[in-house]
């Protein structure tokens, strides 16, 4: 055996590696620095994902195999690697002022942020099936801790017990269909996958094979939370802290989904005839449960879990049409979806009565008469998510449901559609809340200014997409051929 | 495919005739042997003392901290030894990998350490 001398080609990964080396130092810094490091430690986080997000700018686009041909950015990756490192950013800001309120002091809490980041990134540009687990294992563990951060309810250690349990099944799931990939395949590359699929010609692939794709879909599925695996999310988003809610609704969703497109389009991509049906399946069900389960609800938080069920169903679409229109529709409704939700987040933030928050619909009653701003921001997403023009969850749904009528598939997007006229109810009742029934007593007026800002900026864009949309929708398309080209 | 399959044929017999095994000794002492139940020999302590108290007694929380950290320097020490022996081959990214996996470790138990978590009271 001769010694392999050479070091791997790393600078693709120089993001994944600085955010490494940067989470230990971080928690270094706050163990040593005690007492009050939650504010300092939080800072740092952000400053650090700022920094990766400039390393991803500038190094995530070299599409040369990293580390042995385990990793392999490049523009797709990249796109969701800002929505990622974004979606992050935005929730340790959010996550601040609520812990003050709340006099919750923990400087763990942004280290693990920082990591679980890690692991979404690294996920996202996996280029093998051992790569994808391992970072989605680095994902997963420091969420499951995260949902259970406050360790003294129990409300929040049963959220993190059940996510833990269930997140635990659907990686065995993976692991299962990797490994039967793996033997009937002979491979867990993704190139070379690729090229054994590419290779069938035609034939009939082998009924392992089938079962271990099957397999891997539902994994997949799983940290997506698309429907027949979607039981944890309401309870998971009710138990968790709300700022824990709001991280979980962005970044590892924006994650799942594009690895999901990735493991389904490149190694799998030959045997789109197999998957095809049922992704469409899943996402009808997804638009289905997550519009209709969605009416009965009365805590905001867990109606947001009916939504973002939804919301990946209709994101699902594109990926059952299976092509570039489709992609691209995809990366704009997830950037898209992490403007509304950033921004339905921080309102939810601020719902607080007498200092302590409150969760429930009706709490929001009366607000357009004590909050008239922050009234119409929920306005603003509500309808924004409801997918009425020219608010920007309207041309999200419309790109995604444009990419499936080009590719024959008619049902599914009248399905989608149904199903969001559906959903248009429970948002619209919101808003009927808000503007029409009268307030038992009014929530809190002061409301922290970071959130005032990110709800501000984030109803903004929302607002306003329709009137520059082409610099967000050109980089989806781009990223999206960039996938297609190889 | 039948050539590999042929080389496990002897496990496959193996494992058949250690089933057949068991099953024959199991049954054959049910079906063979004269059972005459009373309670004393159908007690769970029939040869033993009675059970003092339940089994899922309290115990303190410190104990599952010290078996985690047990349990991290163990896994150091199984890949410290193919990692010693394979080192010629596996060259300079392998020896650095494993010494940035030692400090990944270190930093977990400095943290631990500071956090008070080894003091035990």
């Amino acid at each position: 055996m001769d010694a392999i001398t050479t070091l791997p080609v790393m600078s693709p990964a120089a993001g994944e590696i600085f955010l490494a080396a940067a989470a230990m130092a971080l928690l270094m810094f706050g163990v040593f620095k005690g007492g009050k490091a939650q504010e300092a430690t939080s800072w740092l986080a952000v400053a650090v994902l700022l920094i990766a997000g400039g390393l991803v700018m500038s190094h995530g686009g070299d599409t040369t195999p990293a580390f042995f041909g385990m990793f392999q950015a490049g523009p797709f990756a990249q796109f969701a690697k800002i929505l990622i490192l974004a979606g992050s950013i935005l929730s340790i800001i959010m996550s601040r002022s609520t812990f003050r309120q709340d006099s919750f002091e923990r400087f763990e809490y942004p280290v693990l942020i920082v990591l679980s980041t890690l692991g979404m990134l690294m996920m996202v540009s996996a280029n093998d099936m051992i790569a994808l687990y391992i970072g989605l294992e680095v994902q997963s563990l420091a969420l499951y801790v995260i949902a259970s951060i406050r360790r003294d309810t129990l409300r929040s250690t049963e959220a993190g017990l059940k996510y833990f349990v269930l997140g635990a099944l659907s990686s065995g799931m993976l692991l299962y269909g990797s490994s039967m990939v793996y033997g009937f395949a002979g491979t867990t590359e993704f190139d070379a996958l690729a090229n054994v699929f590419s290779g069938l010609e035609g034939q009939q692939p082998s009924v392992g094979l089938i079962i271990g794709l099957v397999f891997v879909i539902c994994g997949l599925a799983f940290k997506v939370s698309a429907v027949p695996f979607h039981m944890w999310t309401p309870d998971v988003y009710e138990g968790a802290p709300t700022p824990v809610t709001a991280l979980f609704a962005v970044a590892p969703k924006v994650a799942a989904l594009a690895l999901f497109l990735r493991v389904l389009l490149e190694p799998f991509g030959a045997l789109v005839g197999e998957w095809q049906q049922i992704i469409a399946l899943i996402s009808v069900l997804s638009m289905a449960i997550g519009s209709i389960a969605a009416i009965v609800q009365t805590n905001i938080k867990r109606l947001m879990a009916y939504s973002s069920i939804g919301h990946m169903g209709y994101a699902l679409v594109g990926l059952a049409a299976a092509n570039e229109a489709g992609v691209s529709g995809i990366l704009v409704y997830l950037a898209l979806y992490l403007f509304m939700n950033v921004g339905t987040f921080a309102c939810i933030l601020a719902m607080r009565r007498q200092g302590r928050p409150v969760e429930g619909i009706h709490d929001l009653a009366g607000l357009s008469k004590t909050h008239p701003g922050m009234a119409a921001m929920i306005m603003i997403f509500m309808f924004s998510m409801a997918g009425i023009p020219p608010l920007a969850g309207f041309f999200g749904k419309w790109f995604v449901f444009m990419a499936a009528v080009n590719a024959g598939l008619f049902a599914l997007a009248i399905l989608g559609v149904i199903a969001s006229v559906i959903g248009a109810f429970y948002y619209l009742r919101i808003v009927k809340i808000m503007y029409f029934d009268e307030a038992v007593e009014p929530l809190d007026t002061a409301i922290p200014g970071d959130l005032k800002i990110i709800m501000t900026v984030m109803a903004a864009v929302t607002l306003l997409f329709f009137i520059v949309p082409a610099p967000l929708v050109s980089s989806a398309k781009a990223a999206a051929s960039a996938l297609f080209a190889g | 495919m039948s050539d590999i399959l042929r080389e496990y044929l002897p496990i496959l017999i193996f494992l058949a005739v250690a089933i057949g095994l068991c099953l024959a000794m199991v049954i054959g002492s049910l079906v063979v042997v004269k059972q005459r139940p009373d309670s004393e020999k159908v007690s769970a302590y029939e040869c033993g003392f009675e059970a003092f108290n339940d089994s899922r007694g309290q115990f303190d929380v410190r104990f599952y901290l010290v078996a985690i950290l047990f349990i991290i320097f163990d896994l150091e020490v199984a890949f410290l030894f193919p990692w010693a022996i394979s080192l010629g081959g596996i060259g300079l990214f392998g020896f650095w990998s494993m010494i940035i996996f030692l400090g990944v470790l270190t930093i977990g138990f400095v943290y631990e350490w500071r956090k008070g978590a080894l003091e035990w009271e």
